[in-house]
This record gives structure tokens, C-alpha cells and sequence, in this order.
């Protein structure tokens, strides 16, 4: 523990940090541009200049290690002034120099109000400038329908440039020529190729790359600010939806280490255009072949009319990805009121069990923990489209031990932004390493902290249980279950699926999954089906049942229905999703849902007074009090509680026998997974770029 | 010097001859395994010189692909660095020092022989054989003005010498390079002034002529291409 005198004041510091570090943990603000703390390090801003006693100049702090510096003869510790004139003097000079080619255009810029720069040049800065010549102005650049750039004020902190190789993985930014006219772009300006790339434009410390979509829409000072949550995939990163009045204007990421770091994907951030187009805002009914509006009581009659009386195994419900807890639980109990075993959140027809134990269907190691891992097996998983930030933490933890973590694919020909090994396609190499008969069994033995990770195309399939338990096999072969690591991890791709197994969310006694639902639906065998949000199932396979969708968009499931009851997206109610971790957290309204439309829970609640079976709750309290007794882990709010372990090498027992089908992808268009996403414009050019880069590769070869 | 674009008119494709990829594969073995991108500058300095002395886009593409880079990563570096030519030059590329010494003693004049005799900075002469820029110092002030000629040193110019030099070369004459007025290297103008009295010097006559100093090879200062 170094020892530095920091501004007159002695304190301890760790080992190896740097002096910008230091200073922060003692509490001393030192002002930078181009230093952030997840890249690496350029030292090319020269804002955080310090007076160091004994150096003949100022110091970059953020390049200076602590451990480089030497007590003074006299044995005094390194003191380091952050205030005294040679700093002052320094820092207003740097801030001099980089505001000679920085335009005057703040009350046009929309990073005004959140700028690095406009508030360090208050702080720090000189109080005129004396260069009088012209100042230099640069080309725009294309970077894709997220970015939008005015290069005339960058700074040429490389920020960007950093992010997009270092933790997107995607090398196509690039500072190209040098001095006064160096110039921040991509290759031939083409738009950048990563679901991680509007993170730029939260590291940028300056207005040169601002959001595309959100340009000239709102100051920072006119929008509120409600924590939330994301439910674009299940890693649950943690966001701050930004609304003015009825409307979302942005997304941003909020810090959580454990999750998300600060980075969100761009499906999270830029998802906010589909929450105003393509809405339910009031209820509808289907007469005469044609879906016309209607009120609230007219809807609810309707339903009432068919499901009053009717047989409860004819029932069936299907929650979707989107589904917050409240109203699954609300859902299952009005279908267990009515004596219907038909339920199930499992659209994609995933073959979890929720009583075989919780660990068999989270992300047992933490997203956090991949961070100790040193050998990774993926099973039909691609998580840079299943869980982009996920898969920046393996790409993190690859970096980390400098490209020597050993990564196995079972499954599609994917691009991971790191390199692995494609050990096969299907199930039979997964066999093959289960029996040890594999060379990446070994590495995997070898290893002190493996991690198996499934992704959704190894449980989507009508043999998904048996791969589990395969796979199961092969973690608790490998020693991927002790000393209290437990490395048996399920990626989940949808938001819902983990507090709806939680919920126990699946078929009862008898009861019949989701492809059978659909099967007894175009046999004519279920007289209702109730969607939550579940528009990607086949629509057109439903035959003559009587469907209500409830959800929030006009999309598949709305199309099909014979009753639509709008309800509440993510950022309209207070809901409580678990991500694929187990990790329980909650979303936070931000604004109200539009018209008519209502939370959902109430819906449910409202058609089952209708129907004449009451739930037992009146309030979102007492739903929340009943939901927390049936399923306690939900009760857990932001906390990763570790799942019992032994559950999985239960399953492991089991002798799995699956077929040879290899794995197929989870995700064809990571940009239009959900209702939200199809909705907006914004995912809809997003996808439309990705289509032109493939059709590119395709003629390219 | 000015903001550095990649030409607009671009080849198909190119690919090193096999000699200069049997050169180029040589090269990459000289650093460890991992480290292929340190030679990234040779390799892109052999390909402006096949090239006929620019890198052209495909050529940038090649580099990159044959040592594992992004392309990006390529194109910072033949932008950040001068001496990569990103636009089509002539046969003879003629770069002008306009550096301080070659400036006083008169590059203006250097410049305006170019554009009398080439035509404007940067742009190919109508025959394809010329183009020409300004360039910093190439380290010759001793006998500033001067020229660079592809790979070879034209010193000691004034305008009218150095407009005779293009046309000669215009004609397909080879012209030897070095100092232009006479002198001998870069010894003093007026001629020697110290160690000239011969007496010094001792009986024996052996080896090279005082003032020798170029190459057995005496063709191996003639301009040409690259």
C-alpha cells in the first residue's frame, strides 16, 4: 500500500492504480476527458495534469502509476498538489488548447447540459482564449442510423475508438491522419457493426457523436429521470428511462457492476420509438371477421361470455417474453381458478422444469463471476445477439487473461468478437465431451473454474431436456459444480422466462405445453386462448380457438385476436422481472400507459370479477404479498442468491438420449425480437443495415 | 499538409507478385507469432512500390488480410504516415523540400519550375510521367535547394536546372544525381579549404582518388522507376 500525500493529506493507497484513481478514492475530483476507467489507457487529452513535488513538469495523472512514484529523499511520501498554481496553470492550459478548435456552438449541441467539456471549462478552464486565427473544421462522418456525428468537436479523446475495439470487439473505428487534421471514422464510413456501438455516445466527453434519433429532441434539464430496468433480453441491465410528459425520449445505462457495467445494447437503448407506434391504447373485439374497438366493458363481457362456465381444460394461457411477474402470477391463478392445468411461459417451447430446481435454469455462475472463469464451453449459444452485454463480459474476461481463455462452441458458425473453438455442430459432440471422449473435455477438466453455457437453440427443441441434462453431465463431469462455483449456466434470451418458471408458469398436472396448446387450438381441442404478450408463436395454427391477446402492441399476437386488451409496456408499470441469473428486479413507471390501456395485472384482475372467479387480491400489494409466499425468491429484490447446486447433478443422472438435429440459431434478427422492437423505426433501420453488411460479405467473398 | 483521402478512382484488386510476397512472407516471420502487424509498414511500402508509388485501396485490403488486422488499424496508418502516397503519382515523383534552409535558399523558385514544367502540386502530368509536392525537410540542407526524385537526390538546383532535369528525364536521358552546380558532395562551394596542402599527404598513392566517394556501381545512382 503506497503511501501519497494528496493535497497536504497523507493517505494509503492499493497497489498499481494510477494517480487519477488514487485521487478519486481519496475523494479529490481531477478533471478528464480522454481516462475512463473500463479502457484502456491513452493519455492523450492532458487534462488531468497534477503538479507532482520533485517532477521537473506536470504529470498525466491517469498515465502515472502510484507505484512508479518515489518517496523524496527525506523520506516523505510522493506529494502530489491538485490545486497549487502549477496545476491551475497547466489545466488551464490544456483546456486552452483544446478549446482553439473546439466550436462555440454549445446552445445548438445537444450534449449542452451534460457536456464534459462545457462544465470543465467552467471549472477549469481560463477565462478567455487568445487564439484568434480560424478555427479548423472537419468532414461529418456516417457511422450508422444511431450515431450522429459534428467531428468539428471532437476533441480526439479516442474514447470511441478504445470502446469499439476493446470491449465491443468490433475494431472499425479508427483516428486516421494526424495532428490538426486527425479525424475520428470508420472505414469508408460504413455504419459501425456491433449491438453495443451507441455506447459511444454516452463515453463521448463532447458533442461529436450524439444520439441520431434523439437529435434536437429534449435539454437534459427538461426530462425525468426514472431508474429502471431493460427487458430487451434477460440480462436485465440496469437503465434510466428519460421521458418529457407523455413520451420516452431516451434510454441511458446506470451503473451495475454486477450486471451490466455501464454499457446497455443498442436494442435497450434505442427500443424507445417502438413504445409509441403501433400501440393498443383501447380495448377491441373481433365482429365479423373484423377487429373494431370497443370499451373496456364490452371487451370484458365478451370474454366473459366464453370462459364462464366453460371446461378448464379447455383453457389454455401463454405468457410471452415481455411478461412482467405481477401479471403471470396473476394469470396462473385465474387459470388455476379455473381449473385449467394449461398454462405455460415457455413460447419458444423450451423444455425447463421448474421442479426439478431452480439451478437447472439460471445463469448459476453470475454474470459478475465470468470475470473468475478460465475455460468456456457454449452450447448452441450465441450471446452476442442472445445477450450482447453478456458476451462484452466474456470478451472481458478473454482480454483479461490476455486471449488465453479456451472457448468451445457446439452450434452455429457464429462471430463472437473473440476467437473459439467450434467443437461441432449438435448434440453428438456434446455427448462426445460428456463421455470424456473429447480433447475439450480435458480442457475443461483442467480448468479450476468451467462454465457450460446453453443458449436457447439447446433447449428449444422438442429433445431440450435431454440436452440439459447432457450438459448437466458434462458440468458435473468436469468439475464445474464445487468449492462454490457452480459454472452449469442457462442464457436465457427473453426477460420473462425465469420469474415465470419461478412462478411455476408451466403446465400442471396433465396440462399441455405450448406446442400442444397450439396443437389442441387447431384441432379445435381448446376453446380459449388467453396471450400475454406472446407474439411469436404460429398465429395462423390456432384454428377456430377464441383468443385473447393482452399486451401493448398491435403485432402478431393482436392481429390473430378475437379480444385485444391493451396493457402496459416495461416503462408504463411497476413490475418485477428476474433476469437469467435469478437476479429479481424491478422496473419503475416512467410514464403512463396511453389511453385506455391499463397495468396488467388489473386486466386480469378485472376479467376474472367478470368471470365471476375473483382473484384474491385487490391491490398490486397484496398481489406482490401473495406472489412472494408462493414463489419467496422473487421477494429478493436485487440480490444474486446462489441456487442449490445439487439439483443440477440430479439431472445429470438422468440418461439423455437426444437426437442429432444440430443446433440451429435462437435469433434471426437480433434487432426484431419482440412486439417493442418490431415496432420501432429505429430497430427497423437498424436491421435493414445489417441485411446490406450481409448481402456486402455475401458478393465481397 | 492537408487532410488525407483514399483516391477516388481506385483499382479492382491487387496482389503481390510472387516475388514480393515470397519478400513479404519472409518479413513477417522476422517477428514473434502474434505479432504479424509490426510489419505492417514494410509490407505497405512494398506494395505503394509495386504499385507504381501510391497504396491504393485493394492494396490497403491485401496488407490488412494478410496480417490479421482491421482494416481500420491499416488505414491509420497510411494516413498518419506522409510518406504512403494515397493518390496516383507520376513515373518520376518529384518532392520538393520546402523546409526552412531549402526555403531561403530559394525552393520557391524550385516549386515554381515544378509547376511550369508538371503542372499544378499533387496532380499527375498530362503524360503520366511526372507529379510533384512539397514535402519537409528530407535532411539535405547542406545543399538545399533540393529535389527528390523517386529514390534519388537532385541538390544544389535552381529553376532552370532543375526544369532541364525534368525534361531530360521527360526525354527517357538518365540523369546523375547529386549536386547540380558542380560540386563535389557536399564539400565546401568554393572549393576545398582545408587539408589542401599536398604535402601532408604521404608517398603513397594507393587506394581511391581524393573526392571518391560514390559506388563501385556506377549506374546505381541513375534514376528510374522504383
Amino acid at each position: 500500500m503506497p503511501k501519497l500525500i494528496i493535497d497536504g493529506n497523507e493517505h494509503d493507497v492499493p497497489d498499481g492504480i494510477t494517480l487519477i484513481q488514487a485521487c478519486g478514492l481519496v475523494g479529490v475530483e481531477i478533471p478528464r476527458f480522454c481516462f475512463h476507467e473500463r479502457l484502456s489507457i491513452a493519455g492523450n487529452c492532458r487534462m488531468c495534469l497534477v503538479e507532482v513535488v520533485g517532477m521537473p513538469k506536470p504529470i498525466a495523472s491517469c498515465a502515472m502509476s502510484v507505484s512508479d512514484l518515489r518517496p523524496s529523499p527525506d523520506g516523505t511520501p510522493p506529494t502530489i498538489n491538485t490545486k497549487s498554481e502549477t496545476t491551475r496553470r497547466a489545466q488551464e492550459g490544456t483546456m486552452e488548447f483544446l478549446l482553439v478548435n473546439h466550436p462555440l456552438d454549445c446552445p445548438i449541441c445537444d450534449q449542452g447540459g451534460e457536456c464534459d467539456l462545457q462544465d470543465q471549462a467552467m471549472a477549469y478552464g481560463f477565462n478567455a482564449g487568445r487564439f484568434k486565427d480560424n478555427k479548423r473544421a472537419v468532414e461529418d462522418k456516417y457511422l450508422g442510423p444511431l450515431i450522429k456525428t459534428a467531428m468539428t468537436r471532437c476533441i480526439h479523446c479516442t474514447r470511441c475508438v478504445r470502446f469499439m475495439t476493446e470491449v465491443a470487439g468490433v475494431p472499425e473505428l479508427g483516428l486516421i491522419g494526424r495532428g490538426e487534421d486527425a479525424e475520428i471514422t470508420s472505414y469508408l464510413e460504413h455504419g459501425l457493426h456491433s449491438n453495443l456501438s451507441a455506447n459511444v455516445v454516452d463515453l463521448c466527453p463532447v458533442g461529436a457523436l450524439t444520439s441520431k434519433p434523439y437529435a434536437f429532441q429534449a435539454r437534459p434539464w427538461e426530462l425525468t429521470k426514472t431508474p429502471s430496468i431493460d427487458i430487451m433480453d434477460a440480462v436485465g441491465s440496469a437503465i434510466r428511462v428519460d421521458s418529457r410528459g407523455k413520451e420516452v425520449l431516451r434510454i441511458l445505462p446506470r451503473i451495475n457492476d454486477a450486471v451490466n457495467e455501464e454499457w446497455i445494447s443498442d436494442k435497450a437503448r434505442h427500443v424507445w420509438d417502438g413504445l409509441r407506434s403501433q400501440r393498443l391504447d383501447r380495448p377491441y373485439i373481433r365482429k365479423d371477421g373484423k377487429l373494431s374497438p370497443c370499451s373496456w366493458d364490452e371487451a370484458i363481457a365478451a370474454i366473459a361470455e366464453r370462459v364462464k362456465g366453460a371446461d378448464g381444460a379447455k383453457f389454455g394461457a401463454i405468457a410471452g417474453d415481455l411478461a412482467a411477474a405481477e401479471e403471470m402470477f396473476a394469470l396462473k391463478t385465474l387459470a388455476d381458478q379455473l381449473g385449467s392445468p394449461n398454462i405455460d411461459c415457455r413460447q419458444d417451447g423450451s423444455k425447463f422444469d421448474p421442479g426439478l430446481g431452480r439451478a437447472t435454469y439460471l445463469f448459476n455462475t453470475s454474470i459478475n463471476r465470468i470475470e473468475e472463469a478460465d475455460a468456456v464451453l457454449l452450447v448452441g449459444s450465441d450471446p452476442r445477439v442472445e445477450a450482447p452485454v453478456l458476451n462484452s463480459r466474456i470478451r472481458k474476461r478473454w482480454k483479461q487473461l490476455d486471449g488465453k481463455l479456451p472457448v468451445g462452441l457446439i452450434g452455429s458458425d457464429v462471430d463472437l468478437t473473440y476467437p473459439y473453438v467450434r467443437l461441432g455442430a449438435g448434440p453428438e459432440t456434446l455427448a462426445d465431451i460428456a463421455n470424456g471422449k473429447h480433447d475439450f473435455a480435458k480442457t475443461l477438466t483442467e480448468a479450476k473454474k468451467p462454465m457450460v453455457i446453453l443458449g436457447p437453440p439447446a433447449m428449444a427443441r422438442p429433445d431440450g431436456y435431454e440436452i440439459l441434462s447432457l450438459a448437466a453431465k458434462v458440468a458435473t463431469g468436469v468439475g464445474a459444480l464445487d468449492d462454490g462455483w457452480n459454472g452449469f449456466n442457462i442464457l436465457h434470451a427473453a426477460a420473462a422466462r425465469v420469474a415465470g418458471l419461478d412462478l411455476g408458469f408451466v403446465p400442471g398436472k396433465n396440462g399441455l405445453g405450448t406446442t400442444d396448446m397450439i396443437a389442441a387450438a387447431g384441432r379445435g381441442d381448446l376453446d380459449v386462448l388467453y396471450l400475454l404478450g406472446a407474439d411469436e408463436i404460429d398465429m395462423s395454427a390456432l384454428g377456430e380457438t377464441f383468443v385473447i391477446y393482452q399486451g401493448s402492441h398491435g403485432d402478431n399476437g393482436a392481429h390473430r385476436a378475437d379480444v385485444i386488451l391493451p396493457g402496459a409496456a416495461y416503462t408504463e408499470k411497476e413490475s418485477t422481472y428476474a433476469n437469467t441469473e435469478g437476479r429479481v428486479q424491478m422496473t419503475a413507471r416512467a410514464i403512463f400507459p396511453p389511453g385506455d390501456a391499463r397495468e396488467d395485472w388489473s386486466i386480469v384482475k378485472a376479467v376474472s370479477d367478470a368471470i365471476g372467479k375473483s382473484l384474491p387480491f385487490g391491490t398490486l400489494q397484496e398481489l406482490r404479498g401473495k406472489m412472494y409466499a408462493s414463489a419467496p425468491q422473487l421477494a429478493q429484490l436485487d440480490t444474486f442468491g446462489a441456487a442449490q447446486e445439487s439439483s443440477v447433478a440430479k439431472m445429470a443422472e438422468h440418461a439423455a438420449k437426444p437426437s442429432d438435429e444440430p443446433f440451429g440459431i435462437a435469433i434471426d434478427d437480433y434487432y426484431l425480437t419482440n412486439a417493442i422492437a418490431r415496432a420501432s423505426a429505429i430497430m427497423a433501420s437498424l436491421s435493414a443495415m445489417g441485411a446490406d453488411a450481409e448481402k456486402a460479405t455475401g458478393t465481397d467473398g | 499538409m492537408s487532410v488525407r483521402r483514399l483516391a477516388a478512382e481506385q483499382p479492382d484488386d491487387f496482389v503481390f507478385t510472387p516475388e514480393n510476397l515470397e519478400w513479404a512472407q519472409a518479413t513477417v516471420q522476422k517477428y514473434p507469432e502474434g505479432r504479424q502487424a509490426s510489419a505492417v509498414i514494410p509490407l505497405l511500402w512494398r506494395a505503394q512500390v509495386q504499385n507504381g508509388g501510391w497504396v491504393s485501396e485493394p492494396a490497403l485490403r491485401y496488407v490488412a488480410e494478410m496480417l490479421g488486422m482491421a482494416y481500420i488499424r491499416v488505414y491509420e496508418i497510411v494516413t498518419f504516415y506522409t510518406m504512403f502516397n494515397l493518390q496516383p503519382v507520376g513515373r518520376y515523383y518529384v518532392q520538393v523540400c520546402g523546409t526552412t534552409p531549402c526555403m531561403l535558399n530559394g525552393s520557391e523558385d524550385l516549386k515554381e519550375a515544378c509547376r511550369k514544367h508538371i503542372g499544378p502540386k499533387d496532380t499527375v502530368s498530362d503524360d503520366g510521367k511526372f507529379s510533384w509536392t512539397e514535402v519537409e525537410c528530407l535532411g539535405a540542407c547542406v545543399n538545399a535547394p533540393m529535389v527528390q526524385i523517386n529514390k534519388y537526390y537532385y541538390e544544389d538546383l535552381t529553376e532552370e536546372s532543375l526544369g532541364k532535369i525534368i525534361e531530360r528525364l521527360r526525354k527517357g536521358e538518365s540523369v546523375p544525381p547529386g549536386p547540380q552546380d558542380g560540386r563535389q558532395g557536399c564539400a565546401p562551394k568554393s572549393g576545398p579549404n582545408t587539408l589542401i596542402d599536398s604535402s601532408i599527404y604521404g608517398a603513397d598513392k594507393s587506394g581511391p582518388e581524393p573526392g571518391y566517394a560514390g559506388t563501385s556501381d556506377s549506374k546505381a545512382k541513375m534514376p528510374g522507376p522504383y
